[in-house]
């Protein structure tokens, strides 16, 4: 691969039919940019739980992405409640979400921790009434950090 | 083993079509929660489950789930069907339990992690 | 089946200390959704999941639910190991994975 791409996916809060969607064709870029199979894994299962995490909690967001031969930048923004608390957001099992979305199969406590296993940089910054932005790296192999 | 063999052991009925059931399995996982199954390295596993909705198909597709077995003659509906079809995800549905289907499936010999080849 | 030889012969680790567990254990029931467990679950079953919120103790009280093993080694907040102690419903922890854990009690004659 010797050029970039980037795009931006629109994401519609509580949106359950089409939530994953935009993860799924971020997915299907990778592919057909012949990156390796785990880097596109971790890439899709980040962005994933990012999206997933914008629909059930935020009115709207968007997922930019953009991706070069040295890295995959992917960029959460949305107008949604905000995180009072990073940290404990962070830990695994802390959820703030409803009874209905843990019946949809989400809300398990581990969107965050995922998205921070899978990426080599995570970086959140939130205000309570205003939003979220979440922007995570995956470094492809010319510059590759082992995580 | 294969997908035919896990089809046979759990009575199941094969819901997408032109699947290729030599296809082989070597690991299964149960859950219904998505962020389990992204969580804890699942590729090309079996994923057993009693939840039905898209969400299920977008996050094996992204997990690099092998196929997908439904519980307790829970079934998706047609879009969902489509839907994992087109990711080339085939999906099985058995009348068993959850509990039923891991039994019978441990029983013969599938694991979780370092599956072995049967 | 007692609760007591399930922790011992799976090696599960006992959360909720006090708990009674000399229950006989009649059935084993695996699921993570709340909905699933109050209409097909039965009493005297052990619940294997990996679910943790507190709603689970509830669920587990409603239906007569012998004891809850969450798997993978999730660890059960405070707010939920409290609501059991107060309701009397044992929690255990597994390293396994729910298809193994699931797997063994199978193995082990729970149907």
């Amino acid at each position: 691969m010797n050029r970039g791409t980037d795009g931006v996916f629109f994401l519609t809060g509580k949106d359950f039919t089409n939530a994953g969607s935009a993860s799924s064709n971020l997915k299907g870029i990778l592919e057909k940019m012949g990156i390796p199979p785990e880097i596109i894994r971790r890439a899709s299962i980040a962005a994933f739980e990012a999206e997933m995490n914008t629909i059930i909690y935020a009115v709207a967001g968007m997922m930019h992405y953009s991706i070069t031969p040295e890295v995959i930048k992917v960029i959460l923004q949305d107008m949604g409640p905000g995180i009072p608390d990073i940290n404990q957001a962070m830990q695994e099992g802390y959820s703030t979400a409803p009874d209905y979305i843990r019946e949809m199969g989400f809300g398990s406590g581990m969107g965050l921790p995922n998205i921070k296993k899978n990426a080599d940089k995570l970086t959140i910054t939130s205000a309570v009434g205003e939003g979220t932005t979440l922007e995570f790296l995956i470094y492809l192999e010319s510059v590759s950090q082992t995580s | 083993m294969t997908l035919g063999e896990i089809r046979d052991i759990l009575d199941a009925l094969v819901l997408t079509h032109r699947v290729d059931m030599s296809r082989d399995i070597w690991r299964a996982y149960c859950a219904d929660l998505m962020s389990d199954v992204l969580a804890f390295s699942v590729t090309q596993s079996l994923l057993i489950t009693g939840l039905t909705n898209a969400q299920v198909i977008r996050t094996a597709d992204v997990a690099d789930i092998r196929a997908i077995v439904f519980v307790q003659n829970k079934r998706p509906d047609i879009e969902t069907i489509a839907m994992a079809e087109s990711k080339d995800i085939p999906l099985l549905a058995t009348g068993l339990s959850m509990f039923d289907t891991c039994g019978r499936l441990y029983e013969k010999g599938l694991r979780s992690q370092h599956g072995r080849i049967l | 089946m007692k609760l007591v030889d399930l922790v011992e012969h799976l090696s599960l680790e006992v959360k909720t200390p006090g708990a009674d567990l000399t229950r006989e254990v009649t059935g084993g029931y695996v699921s993570d959704m709340l909905s699933d467990v109050i209409a097909n679950a039965k009493a005297g079953s052990v619940w294997v999941t990996f679910q943790s919120h507190l709603n689970i103790v509830a669920v587990a009280s409603l239906k007569g639910i012998s004891g809850i093993i969450l798997v993978k080694n999730r660890v059960p907040d405070e707010d939920t190991l409290k609501k059991a102690s107060q309701e009397n419903i044992p929690i255990m922890t597994s390293s396994l994975p729910a298809f193994e854990l699931a797997g063994r009690l199978y193995t082990l004659g729970l149907r």
